[in-house]
């Protein structure tokens, strides 16, 4: 009996997803024991003719890491929908938008001055831009089109499993491929991690007070922090309580801060919406303007408590963008 | 209970209410857009759908069309919502599967565009319709009450309703911050237009609180922090030491007598500083409790432990002095809380140009009532500082008072006791009496006659604001004299008159601190400071907390009589909730589902009603459903979304939005 096949594909990410699949290490083997891998343009050659030519249906899963931001994607994401059994958002980037979704604060024009005029490492005196079609020599070459925004995978095509992280543990990815095979998949739609926020699993929370009310906000490197110590008792904004558990606190355990990136749990709309009404709510100064010098701690509030959700939360893009076509 | 969990079923009512609806918005059009809606099965208006066969419809639509949903738009839920409940319940139905849309304060009443309050009754009606589907079955719970009452402020409107409620058979505690109960009215010599003498009437009662066995006196001492909810309130009440232990003292003030200091040489407080005590003293001689204490600040042994403690020995055998005493804390549970903590007099320096604290003779209203009094400082002769008899007396009015420059409001009293101090004066010391005064404001039982009276006494009324008073004389009978320069708005020129004294009515402030005491008992305040009520009509004892209760001055200026009264009722008002024996709760509480709660405790500090715990065994928080108020606050913070609340989860909110936003 012929394997059952997998494919990997990568959108709009950093490869990080990827390198979570080579993390595997040797537990890789054993899958691909049981696993034939029909497309994986990151680690082998595979053309996209290699898909065109499967069946519909022909892959039992694809595993798709990263945002949907241009119009190859888009096809891409289409295109591995209809040939596979099971799309897995894989990843942050793909399950909320990740950090490519914190560019729905810009418009794509100035997206486009910025990387290819006004940045500071650029020289491009002519203001050369990229073109979706250039001819050149009688030959026409064509390049993909930058959409207005970014989305994650579910707002482009169906999505079966979520993988949540950034990137996602080899614990969960293998756990995934193991009830992939052993065909022990929840509900459709589910988020394949601990549907409780990572309090729940992590080491410093016994020494979480009752009442954190915050007098200020730090970053990490604005502080030495004690290790044992609740990031939020120490006025560093932590996302552990607004972010759905599963990686085992692996920053934490590294002496740094959750910032958020497996997402809120499944009873929340809105992990950023969620974290900022719960600590604002504990700031301890009731008055304005001493309200507003503890905010002040926390320069950046999208990047911070909507560092991997933008996209997909409920504020998903700055309001003056044109919407996506379709949704 | 079968036919409500099955695909709804939704009756839809819009209410004219008259005109107040119905002139504003299209009611039929409303009732034939829902009628169109998923689910509705039927859709009716009618002019008043509070009235018996308004509800009685409702309750045979329920019957006759197997509705079970019903969804009213009408007036505010504040007014109707039970009204409709109850009429849902009659049709056989859980009373929560109704829902009310309030087109009137909220459409009708607001807008003077017929056509758009109309759309906006449809998409508020849609909203309605959406959200309704999500209503779940509830049912009301019953929470007791614990029948003590706190009453914060030992003036005579705490006075007043602790011994109202006291002789009901209610246990009361009374507290009061300073070493005495009586507060304002204790320091009076008489009151207006009576003239009856203020402690003839008051140290009664004051004894009568300090002996009563359902009441628990508590002065020097304050409450300083208040949780719970209506019903069942905790309280920590702070004690300050008084260097005395009151159980044992007697009251014999042979500690006074023995006290180092031969002769009282420090401020007297009760006395606005005219007289002089020692540093063991009692307030005043009717004080109560009559309990002596200590000033730390002057009392040889506390400030420098060097002094023959004569005092101890004179207390002998009933060791009633404590020198090591601390303060100390007590906490106690009420089911309500009156708040009587009275005013502050103007601090008549504010105003420099009428020379209070720069001319000795320039004295405060409330020091005349003290100097007037037989017990007072000067034993009720009214002289100058410098012990001269004064031949000639000018009171201003307004100070502090109806004053853009300080404050703005009539502090009601002024006149009156302007006119009682000119009265006592006069026949005290048959000088001749000026009153200063903008308008003459006397109403009031009795108040206009007495005015008269004053009249015929010969007391001098000028109408004028008075410009300032100096010690600049102009001519020789202005020397040695302070000058008040007025102008005489009915003579129609700027007078100048020379007197002895001037007596500045200076005017009703809220307490300074006022703002901590509004948040420490969940109040409001109004512009100028008071505790606002809930209703300044219908409600005027009440406040925006449930069983928080207000009375007297805290509340605005207001004479005895007003104060006596409001006292009553709210004493009133707490023994209705407090008699019920309990409170019926609203079921919209929030709760947890503890399998999803992560434990990160980031609600527990902002309930207000500290109804949520943390379970160190599970290592979760559980919210006390008897405490919850249904504020939804712990809901909106809750980060992973693991609380939810009744009438107001996530569907139902999140419906209720797409329907406004969904209507076309």
């Amino acid at each position: 009996m012929p394997k059952p096949k997998i494919g990997f594909y990568w959108c709009a990410s950093c490869g990080g997803c990827e390198e979570a699949i080579v993390d595997l290490a040797e537990d890789i083997l054993g899958v691909l024991d049981a696993l034939d891998i029909v497309f994986w343009p990151c680690a082998m050659d595979f053309k996209r003719s290699d898909v065109d030519a499967i069946p519909d249906g022909g892959i039992v899963a694809t595993f798709l890491n990263g945002a949907i931001r241009t119009s190859e994607q888009e096809e891409m994401a289409h295109l591995l929908r209809r040939k596979s059994q099971y799309l897995i958002a894989y990843g942050s980037c793909a399950h909320t938008g990740g950090i490519p979704g914190l560019a729905n604060q810009f418009s794509r024009e100035e997206i486009m001055k910025w990387v290819f005029e006004d940045g500071p490492s650029n020289v491009n005196e002519a203001k050369v831009r990229p073109q979706t079609q250039w001819t050149e020599n009688g030959c026409e070459v064509h390049l993909p089109e930058l959409r207005h925004v970014v989305r994650s995978l579910d707002q482009v095509v169906p999505v079966d499993y979520y993988l949540p992280g950034c990137p996602p543990t080899p614990k969960l990815t293998k756990a995934a491929v193991g009830a992939l095979l052993e065909g022990r998949l929840p509900a459709k739609g589910s988020v394949l991690a601990p549907d409780i926020a990572l309090c729940d699993e992590c080491p410093r929370k016994a020494s979480k007070p009752v009442n954190t009310s915050f007098t200020e906000f730090k970053r990490p490197h604005q502080k030495i922090l004690d290790p044992n110590l609740c990031f939020l008792a120490q006025g560093v904004v932590c996302m552990g309580p607004a972010t759905r558990g599963g990686c085992e606190a692996l920053c934490i355990s590294g002496h740094m801060p959750c910032t958020g990136c497996f997402g809120g749990t499944s009873r929340v709309r809105d992990q950023g919406a969620k974290i900022l009404s719960s600590l604002c709510a504990n700031i301890a100064p009731k008055e304005e303007d001493e309200i507003d010098q503890v905010l002040a701690g926390i320069p950046d509030p999208v990047g911070t408590f909507y560092r991997y959700g933008l996209a997909r939360s409920l504020l998903r893009r700055r309001v003056d963008l044109p919407a996506p076509a379709k949704e | 209970m079968d036919n409500q969990r099955n695909e709804p079923r939704i009756g839809f009512y819009v209410c004219h209410c008259g005109t107040n609806i119905a002139g504003m918005v299209d009611c039929p059009a409303v009732a034939q857009y829902v009628s169109r809606l998923p689910n509705v099965v039927l859709s009716r208006d009618y002019k008043y759908m509070c009235s018996d066969p308004g509800q009685e419809l409702i309750q045979q639509d329920i019957r006759e069309h197997r509705l079970n949903r019903i969804v009213v738009a009408s007036c505010s839920p504040l007014l109707h919502e039970k009204t409709f409940r109850g009429a849902t319940e009659k049709g056989g139905l859980n009373p929560f599967f109704f829902h009310m849309v309030n087109i009137r304060e909220h459409d009708s009443w607001v807008h003077t565009d017929k056509q758009a309050a109309t759309e906006k009754a449809k998409s508020l009606a849609h909203a309605a319709i959406h959200r309704v589907r999500f209503h779940k079955p509830l049912e009301v719970k019953q929470v007791p009450i614990h029948p003590a009452v706190l009453v914060v402020g030992g003036g005579i409107a705490g006075i007043h309703a602790a011994m109202t409620l006291a002789n009901a058979g209610k246990k009361v505690y009374l507290v009061e911050r300073e070493p005495s109960i009586g507060g304002h009215m204790a320091k009076f010599d008489k009151t207006f237009p009576t003239l009856d003498c203020a402690a003839c009437i008051l140290t009664p009662k004051m004894s009568e609180v300090g002996a009563h066995p359902n009441i628990t006196l508590w002065t020097y001492s304050e409450a300083m922090k208040m949780e719970g909810y209506v019903g069942n309130y905790t309280v920590t009440i702070r004690h300050k030491p008084r260097y005395i232990i009151e159980d044992a003292c007697v009251g014999c003030l042979e500690c006074i007598d023995a006290c180092v200091y031969k002769q009282p040489k420090f401020f007297d407080e009760f006395n606005m500083g005219l007289g002089k005590r020692k540093p063991v003293y009692i307030p005043f001689p009717q004080a109560t409790p009559q309990v002596v204490l200590i000033d730390p600040e002057t009392c040889l042994n506390l400030k420098t432990g060097k002094c023959k403690k004569t005092c101890v020995e004179a207390c002998a055998d009933r060791k009633a002095i404590d020198f090591t005493q601390k303060e100390t804390f007590s906490e106690i549970k009420v089911g309500a809380i009156i708040v009587a903590t009275g005013f502050k007099s103007f601090d008549a320096q504010r105003i420099p140009q009428y020379g209070y604290g720069t001319y000795p003779n320039v004295y405060t209203a409330l020091e005349i009532e003290r100097l007037v009094n037989a017990s007072g400082p000067t034993g009720g002769e009214v002289v100058l500082r410098d012990g001269k008899k004064p031949k000639s007396i000018g009171i201003i009015h307004c100070v502090g008072s109806r004053d853009h420059k300080t404050n703005r409001w009539c502090s009601r009293v002024c006149c009156m006791y302007s006119m009682k101090l000119a009265h006592l004066l006069k026949e005290h010391t048959e000088a001749e009496v000026y009153s200063f005064y903008i308008d003459m404001r006397t109403p009031g039982k009795g108040y206009e006659e007495f005015y008269g009276k004053l009249l015929d006494e010969g007391v001098q009324f000028v109408r004028g604001r008075v410009g300032e008073v100096t010690d600049w004389a102009f001519t020789k009978e202005e020397e040695g004299k302070l000058v008040i320069r007025v102008e005489d708005t009915l003579a129609g020129y700027v007078r100048r008159i020379p007197v002895d004294m001037v007596v500045l009515a200076t005017g009703l402030e809220p307490q300074a601190d006022a703002q901590e005491v509004r948040r420490r008992f969940n109040m409001s305040c109004g512009t100028e400071g008071f505790f606002l009520e809930r209703h300044p009509k219908l409600a005027p004892v009440n406040t925006f907390t449930d069983g928080i209760l207000l009375a007297g001055c805290c509340q605005g200026p207001k004479d005895i009589p007003d104060t006596v009264a409001q006292a009553g009722a709210a004493a009133a008002e707490a023994l209705v909730l407090i008699d019920k024996g309990h409170i019926e709760q609203e079921p919209n509480t929030a709760f947890i589902h503890e399998e999803d709660c992560s434990g990160c405790k980031s609600c527990i500090p902002l309930c207000p009603y500290s109804a949520i715990l943390f379970n160190e065994e599970t290592r979760k928080a559980i919210i006390n459903q008897a405490l919850c108020k249904g504020c939804g606050t712990c809901v909106a913070s809750c980060p992973s979304g693991s609380i939810e609340q009744n009438l107001f989860d996530d569907e139902e909110i999140f419906s209720e939005i797409e329907g406004v936003l969904a209507y076309e």
